[in-house]
């Protein structure tokens, strides 16, 4: 029963690196300037390390101790992530939702593992396929609800849809709707966090703040985080549990200022691609093979086993985000359309940028502008 | 002081002498010094001083993080700048040539462009994206593109095109404190354009266009090296007797209606010289916006004198063909005016 350390991230034993080859290391541009006016960086050699280890444990034995409170808390997230995401499909169905809608039901231990365990400075960088990223970094499912149906009370003023979700407040740094856009913006963002530490001396207690980027899959991505300098990891994706124990090493590491991890979290969309994906491509054995590994299933089988919470407490917390998730319908519902007037506002920072019209002003300073009648 | 001194000393309040190149640099160093979230990413910009020279020495003056050498992924560091402005930095870009960041359509495009509004007002991005452009001496097809007809119609960024030293400076400084994402174009062959410019502080607007030429006849709009073959047009346009009134856009996005309306208003034609492409240029919005806003102030057609709409060639003799050059732009102003 061996216990998942840190160690194995770049312990040569790891039997998934590839064979005798000796993994070289591979110092990005990035290491080669530090090199330059910094003591040089140990360039220890990364690996890629499957966790596969941990499948060959008995389950209770592979993890340390969760206390009561997080594996509460990490079961409410779940459920709310669910609940959600099944009243979206509801919503859309009757007609109160639009566009290209996708679902994230099935791969609720990613978004809980990694994110929960992320403070309000961290950043999340999403895909399209991002309500439930935002529920678990925190953004009211009213304002997510409220977004979804287009209304100005979402978190984007009904500007942004499905597969825009924003917060500032939060550090979502969005929802992108082509695939792979977000990784440079999340790389932005890290570098915005190593340049506060080193440049602007704006130390935290706590260490680099972290920025989340999810993607999605690639057959075995993990063995490609060492060509590019970076331990990889694969987990499995269903359980929140080893999800979790695999995400605090990799944050830690990164608030440590140790750089990026690759990790693969093998998991399971239950739903089609989108709502319009009547999902008749996938094969039904493959589709009950992962059904019958729900991460909640397994997480509340693990809490009542474990003596953590009975059946009744489990019980009242899907009751309480019954509620939140009507509520938020409701909120959604009462809420009002954004304005015409609301049209030109947010294109840019400065509206400035409309330029000066014929008579000279800035036409943001035109009256009829503001409502969204003035020619641009 | 020795007399020489103190000449020299007096001298120095009318302003120094730069190069394009090193006008954009005094420009980097200011804000670098006055605002330390203005940070540089780029190929090559740290050690090597840039490929133009414009962040010579930076990187030992503000440090490696601050000067960032990039590896050759233009659509990745690109997206890094945009991902750092939302966290709070101000970060320029740098294209070794602007013809690369087709590479970073889709960031410039759906991020740069888009965010500011799919967030609803929750993140601002003020970046700066600046390089070379243009067409050069036979640099061939793919080193001598005009970008600013491609980017034109992103919502959501503004497009400055510098042409001289002082407006290099002042546009550069200008980007970098709007809140905006700001494109600014150089162009290849006017790096090394000499001009005094002040020893103040100075700042140029990037909504506003600059009167080049003052005159009454007719007016001329350009930008970037066009403004050079068009005031090389002028001076055999004087002697034959015309005033023409010569004004460089510097804002191809938005217009500067202000400026370019009262000229209009006083010469009632209109000859737009640009280095795009004919089809979809900026001469093309800017012959649309004029006809929108000023029809009844016009007593003839605008005409607007572009490139051809060929990838520019390699040979030198095609490759002058591509580009407007001066005795096209006599001829024009001829016929106007006789129309």
């Amino acid at each position: 029963a061996a216990s998942f350390t840190a160690a194995k991230f770049l312990a040569p034993a790891a039997a998934r690196s590839g064979g005798d080859r000796a993994p070289f290391p591979a110092p990005s541009a990035f290491s080669m300037r530090s090199l330059r006016h910094r003591p040089a960086r140990r360039l220890s050699s990364v690996l890629a390390v499957s966790s596969d280890v941990l499948k060959a444990a008995p389950a209770a034995a592979a993890y340390p101790a969760v206390t009561r409170e997080e594996a509460l808390e990490l079961y409410e997230d779940m459920i709310l992530g669910r609940n959600f995401e099944d009243m979206c499909a509801q919503m859309y169905y009757r007609g109160k939702m639009f566009g290209f809608v996708h679902l994230y039901n099935g791969q609720e231990a990613v978004s809980t593992g990694f994110i929960k365990q992320l403070n309000q400075p961290d950043c999340v960088v999403s895909t399209y396929r991002d309500h439930v990223h935002a529920l678990s970094k925190g953004v009211p499912a009213r304002a997510v609800m409220a977004e979804l149906f287009g209304k100005a009370t979402g978190c984007c003023r009904g500007q942004g849809g499905s597969m825009h979700m924003f917060s500032e407040p939060h550090n979502l740094l969005g929802g992108f709707a082509f695939i792979g856009e977000g990784i440079p913006v999340a790389t932005g963002a890290a570098f915005a966090a190593k340049y506060r530490h080193e440049v602007l001396k704006q130390s935290s207690p706590d260490g680099l703040d972290v920025t989340l980027a999810f993607f999605g899959d690639d057959p075995e991505i993990w063995k490609k985080g060492p060509a590019f300098g970076m331990p990889g990891v694969h987990v499995d994706g269903m359980d929140v549990l080893k999800v979790r124990e695999v995400a605090k090493e990799a944050i830690d590491r990164a608030r440590r200022g140790e750089g990026p991890t690759l990790v693969e979290c093998e998991t399971y969309r239950f739903r089609g691609h989108s709502l319009a994906d009547p999902d008749e491509l996938r094969r039904p054995d493959e589709k009950s093979h992962y059904a019958a590994r729900d991460p909640i299933t397994s997480l509340k089988k693990y809490i009542i086993e474990q003596n953590l919470a009975s059946e009744a407490e489990l019980k009242n917390i899907e009751k309480k985000i019954d509620d939140v998730v009507e509520e938020a319908v409701e909120f959604a519902d009462a809420s009002p359309l954004p304005p015409r007037s609301q049209l030109l506002e947010n294109v840019f920072a400065d509206p400035k940028g409309f330029g000066i019209g014929p008579d000279g002003k800035y036409r943001c300073e035109d009256p009829k502008f503001t409502q969204g009648t003035a020619q641009v | 002081l020795p007399a020489s001194e103190l000449t020299k000393y007096c001298l120095t309040f009318l302003g120094h002498e730069v190069l394009m190149f090193e006008a954009l640099r005094e420009a980097m160093i200011e804000e670098m010094t006055l605002d330390p979230t203005v940070c540089m990413i780029g190929e090559d910009v740290g050690d090597y001083g840039g490929s133009y020279k414009v962040s010579k020495g930076l990187s030992e003056m503000f440090g490696d993080l601050r000067v960032l050498d990039t590896p050759i992924a233009e659509n990745s560091f690109t997206g890094m700048g945009i991902g750092a402005a939302m966290k709070g930095l101000r970060p320029v870009v740098e294209g070794m040539n602007m013809g690369f960041l087709l590479l970073a359509y889709n960031q410039i495009s759906n991020n740069c462009g888009m965010l500011p509004y799919t967030s609803g007002g929750q993140f601002k991005i003020p970046i700066v994206i600046r390089g070379p452009g243009g067409v050069g001496r036979q640099l061939g097809a793919e080193h001598s593109q005009r970008l600013e007809s491609y980017f034109q119609s992103i919502p959501g960024i503004q497009m400055v095109a510098c042409s001289t030293p002082y407006n290099a400076k002042g546009l550069l400084k200008a980007a970098i404190r709007s809140d905006n994402p700001v494109v600014l174009f150089e162009h290849v062959l006017l790096y090394n354009l000499k001009e005094k410019i002040p020893d103040e502080e100075y700042i140029c607007c990037l909504e506003e266009a600059e009167m080049v030429r003052p005159g009454s006849q007719l007016t001329i709009l350009t930008y970037s090296r066009m403004r050079y073959h068009v005031m090389q047009a002028v001076k055999t346009l004087v002697n034959k007797g015309y005033d023409p009134e010569v004004i460089d856009i510097r804002s191809l996005k938005p217009f500067d209606l202000h400026t370019i309306g009262n000229s209009i208003k006083k010469t009632h034609r209109v000859l737009i010289v640009e280095e795009c492409m004919r089809t979809g240029g900026i001469g093309a919005s800017l012959r649309s916006a004029i006809i929108d806003n000023f029809w009844d102030e016009l007593d003839a057609r605008p005409v607007c004198l572009s490139s051809q709409d060929v990838p520019t060639p390699y040979a030198a003799t095609l490759e002058d063909a591509t580009v407007v050059q001066p005795a096209q732009i006599v001829a024009a102003v001829e016929e106007i005016c006789q129309s």
